[in-house]
């Protein structure tokens, strides 16, 4: 089992690291990188938690190699923002009370930001669908999709 | 396990010649199975580094799509979905937005599984797979491919570098409609494909289609020639597609629907998805 030497840019900085071939990018990022902030929910594709930004598109990256990240540009939720500076869906979640455990939260973030960076004004039902792959054990939805579509409406005004 | 990205076919069908030898498109079937250890390969050999393995072109005869062009790169594609509205529709189905990032019509196909969602759209489409072989390239109609679950007709070292896609001239028309338990993110009960198009007087002159989940493999209706051709899309010609469909059906009892089930949806879809295709046409 050698490892391979990959080189990617996360969160815009120039990152390498070693990747055995049956690590999953997830692994990497959690177990070598330290960064916790996606989640492993399922480890199956079916539950969204480790949603990430591969290349531009939304991907489950329990569902790439380490390996294959290879040259590409990632983005996950460390990059949108921080206790101090907050992306304005973060803000949203908040005083929506969007969360619970917390769990689902990175990975719901990071596709609601793909969804509104593609379309800025989406209805109930685009939100829904386009979230149909982040699962919430807790919240029923409703209050993260109301911050979604608050949050669009907030961003399309400024 | 060792990991391969080749940069030219031949590469790859050397590797893929190994014991234990995988290809990897998307890896939403592939990783899943590795991760639960259905699967054990010694050798994973990624197609994404392939020329024309991603690419989506318009060609004298109709379209290229390279076989592990992500689902979401297809249905963004607006002429082509212009064109082949039913193919896009059933892309768009497989899984969720994130899954829709990876997720390849080589894959689709080659995962070999009945209920696939786009295996029915893209028959009825009458597609053509080219598959690199260890000697160059050979073409096979898609039909050809799916043997069995988790069985194709692809030999030892064989893989599928793209789809060729026909033109979709005149007034023709294409539909996929499937049946899921819940609104997303579940595996087809009955699929249906069905590409058509119309003679100057408004008669059938072509028609094909296809059912996916009703049996081991995808199913193309026969004898259409005889039944349709030259007819008028009648209530009477809708109902014996809606027969030969449910003749055609020998599906499996699970808990997603039992054979009676699924024999009479097959038939619900049929004539639903004829109809829009049949509209589809009839609006050019
Ligand atoms: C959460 C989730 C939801 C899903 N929902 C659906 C759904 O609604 N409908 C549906 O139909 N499917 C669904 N799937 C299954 C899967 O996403 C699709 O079958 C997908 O199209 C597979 O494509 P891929 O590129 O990811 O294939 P991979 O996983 O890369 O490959 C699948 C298989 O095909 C082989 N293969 C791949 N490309 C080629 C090629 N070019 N030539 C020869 N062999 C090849 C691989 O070796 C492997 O055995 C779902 C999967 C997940 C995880
Ligand atoms: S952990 Fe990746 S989808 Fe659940
Ligand atoms: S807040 Fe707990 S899973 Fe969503």
């Amino acid at each position: 089992m050698s490892k391979k030497h990959i080189s990617t840019v996360i969160n815009g900085d120039a990152m390498e690291f070693l990747a055995s071939p049956e690590q999953s990018l997830l692994d990497i990022l959690r177990d070598e990188l330290e960064l916790t902030g996606s989640k492993e929910g399922c480890g199956t594709g079916d539950c969204g938690a480790c949603s990430i930004m591969l290349d531009g598109r939304l991907v489950c990256s329990c569902l790439v190699l380490g390996v294959e990240a290879d040259g590409k540009n990632i983005d996950t939720i460390e990059g949108m923002g921080n206790g101090s500076d907050m992306h304005p869906l973060q803000k949203k979640f908040l005083e929506h009370a969007a969360l619970q455990c917390g769990i689902c939260t990175p990975g719901i973030l990071i596709a609601a930001k793909a969804l509104l960076e593609k379309k800025p004004d989406p209805t109930e039902e685009e939100v829904r669908y386009w979230l149909a792959g982040n699962l919430c054990r807790c919240t029923g939805y409703d209050k993260i999709v109301r911050a979604v579509l608050d949050t669009a409406a907030d961003m399309r005004a400024a | 396990m060792e990991y391969f990205a080749p940069t030219q076919a031949s590469e790859a069908t050397a590797l893929l010649k190994k014991e234990g030898a995988y290809v990897l498109a998307g890896g939403t079937d592939l990783l899943v199975k590795l991760k639960s250890r259905m699967l054990k390969p010694n050798v994973v050999i990624d197609l994404k580094a392939l020329p024309k393995i991603k690419a989506i072109e318009k060609t004298t005869s109709g379209w290229w799509i390279g076989a592990a062009t992500p689902c979401a790169e297809i249905t963004e594609h607006e002429e082509l979905t212009k064109e082949w509205p039913g193919v896009c529709e059933a892309l768009g189905l497989i899984g969720s937005t994130q899954i829709q990032g990876r997720a390849s019509l080589g894959g689709n196909l080659c995962n070999a599984s009945p209920a696939a969602d786009s295996v029915p759209a893209v028959i009825a489409a009458n597609t053509i797979c080219v598959i690199a072989t260890e000697n160059g390239e050979r073409e096979d109609l898609v039909e050809n491919i799916v043997l069995s679950p988790g069985v194709t007709s692809l030999k030892p070292g064989e893989f599928i570098l793209g789809f060729k896609l026909p033109r979709s001239q005149g007034r023709s028309g294409d539909s996929y409609l499937r049946l899921i338990p819940r609104t997303e993110m579940d595996i087809a009960v009955v699929g249906v494909g069905v590409s058509l198009s119309l003679d100057k007087a408004g008669n059938l002159e072509t028609i094909r289609v296809c059912l996916g989940a009703v049996a081991p493999r995808q199913v193309l209706l026969p004898d259409l020639q005889k039944t349709c051709i030259g007819k008028q899309p009648s209530e009477e010609l809708v109902q014996t597609l809606v027969e030969l469909a449910r003749k055609a059906c020998s599906p499996i009892n699970d808990k997603r629907g039992t054979v009676d089930y699924r024999t009479t949806v097959a038939g619900v879809l049929t004539k639903r998805a004829f109809k829009i295709a049949l509209e589809r046409a009839q609006a050019k």
